[in-house]
């Protein structure tokens, strides 16, 4: 079994445990979409639109921001400290019991 | 009023598709884009990322995908109004519908194929109370006119290219220029950034950085914005434009009020038959369009489009009987008289 748990806080600030598939190349935004959560993903994943936006409130070590991500959350709105572009965290085993919130649409 | 068989709305690879179909049947497409080139995403957002999932094609850089379809509708001599956005539909006495362009070009068709992919991509507005009240009064997304801004006083927020370029350039054109940005650094190009610099040193223009934009103020237009700085706290900034310049976002536009049935952003459609809207005449192909199962595949779009064209046959021709024929055993015949056929040679017997 390669499932992990993801908590996310929806817009209305209902939370949602998602059981997350680690071995299937997917990411938060995606994730979100598969369960219905009201994530656009205008993009489709390329960083270019921040729809995806969340924060991340658990400690977990996520990876890096790259460039594209940087750029793009230059460019967005409501960006906070803890601002991640969900189509960039791709899932892993390390992010068992995330915690995040979705961002505000814009 | 350019008067064709059917007229495409958005040229990205599924309209430019939809031309290659609809010659088949002898059909005469033209192509309405907000762009002001063919390609839609593929063109503007990623012509040099690879596709791997275009059938025979093991790999193909987006902006080659587009030159390839561009070549294949050649021989179908599509039209285009490009840079103009489709904003209004209306249905003609003839029964045609009139499409007309937010810069007031007329198209007339009898059946119009919406492959408007993510829709028109639109400035992406800040979250600032009120401030749809004094847009084209003092507050603007784009630049059109620079002399607009002779000897005024200006407030742009952003921190990329357009951001620092339009800085760059208005500092010798208004009489005060004032750079908001969020941060301490900026993500343009370095040149630019250095420009921005210098020209801060100079006293030509004024930096406000880790501050934003929070509110404006005016009576009827634009007279001082708040500036909310993160250790200054909120600054009024007396000024007569704000440009917020925070890149491009694509919406589904004008469309959205053309009466047709819109789910989770896109425009539902019949996908048990011919990916007709609610509108009869009116069909959507591609991103655009929504139905159980959907999926946003550039694949997916060329096959709903071929489907929605033979049906479209029927409403630009009632009553005309025509029967899908195969290019293998045909080939193609342009619109110039030309055909291209495949060798005899090659077809074996059964």
């Amino acid at each position: 079994m390669s499932d992990i748990k993801i908590k996310i806080k929806d817009r209305f600030g209902v939370n949602h445990l998602l059981d997350a598939p680690t071995d299937m190349a997917m990411n938060i935004m995606e994730l979100c979409k598969a369960y219905d959560l009201p994530v656009e993903g205008t993009c489709g994943g390329m960083a270019m639109c921040a729809s995806c936006q969340c924060y991340v409130h658990s400690n977990h070590e996520l990876s890096e921001r790259g460039e594209a991500e940087e750029d793009m959350l230059d460019q967005a709105f409501f960006v906070k400290e803890n601002s991640r572009l969900g189509c960039q965290l791709y899932l892993s085993i390390e992010m068992d019991g995330l915690e995040l919130e979705l961002a505000p649409e814009s | 009023m350019i008067k064709t068989d059917i007229l495409i709305i958005g040229a990205g690879p599924v309209g430019l598709f939809t031309v290659f179909e609809a010659g088949l049947l002898k059909l005469r497409c033209h192509l309405i884009d907000a762009l002001p080139y063919a390609g839609g995403q593929c063109a503007e957002i990623y012509p040099k990322k690879p596709i791997y999932d275009i059938p025979a094609y093991p790999e193909i850089l987006a902006g080659d995908l587009i030159q390839n379809l561009e070549r294949q509708i050649a021989p179908f001599e599509p039209t285009y109004t490009l840079g103009e956005r489709a904003e209004t539909i209306d249905k003609l006495a003839d029964g045609n519908f009139m499409v007309t362009t937010n810069k007031g070009t007329e198209h007339s068709a009898a059946a119009v194929i919406i492959a408007g992919g993510l829709g028109s991509f639109e400035p992406r507005k800040p979250p600032i109370a009120g401030i749809s009240d004094y847009e084209d009064r003092g507050v603007t997304y784009m630049i059109k006119d620079p002399q607009t801004y002779r000897n005024k006083r200006v407030v742009i927020s952003g921190g990329g290219d357009s951001a620092l370029d339009w800085t760059i350039f208005l500092a010798n054109v208004a009489s005060e220029v004032i750079l908001v940005h969020r941060k301490n650094e900026f993500r343009g190009a370095l040149d630019s950034v250095e420009k921005v610099s210098e020209l801060a040193k100079n006293g030509k223009i004024k930096l406000i950085t880790e501050a934003e934009v929070t509110e404006i103020h005016g009576d009827g237009k634009v007279e001082s914005v708040v500036v909310n700085h993160s250790k200054e706290g909120n600054i009024e900034v007396p000024c007569d434009y704000f440009i917020p310049l925070f890149g491009l976002l694509p919406k589904l536009g004008p469309i959205a009020n053309w009466g047709l049935e819109i789910e989770k952003n896109a425009i539902k459609v019949n996908n048990a038959l011919d990916y007709s809207t609610n509108i009869p005449g009116i069909f959507a192909v591609g991103d655009v369009n929504t139905y159980p199962g959907k999926l946003k595949l550039i694949l997916c779009g060329f096959h709903e489009a071929t489907i929605a064209v033979q049906f479209a046959y029927n409403i630009v021709n009632p009553g005309k009987k025509y029967l899908m024929k195969y290019t293998t055993v045909n080939g193609i015949t342009g619109f110039n008289g030309e055909t291209k056929k495949s060798e005899k040679a090659v077809v074996k017997s059964i």
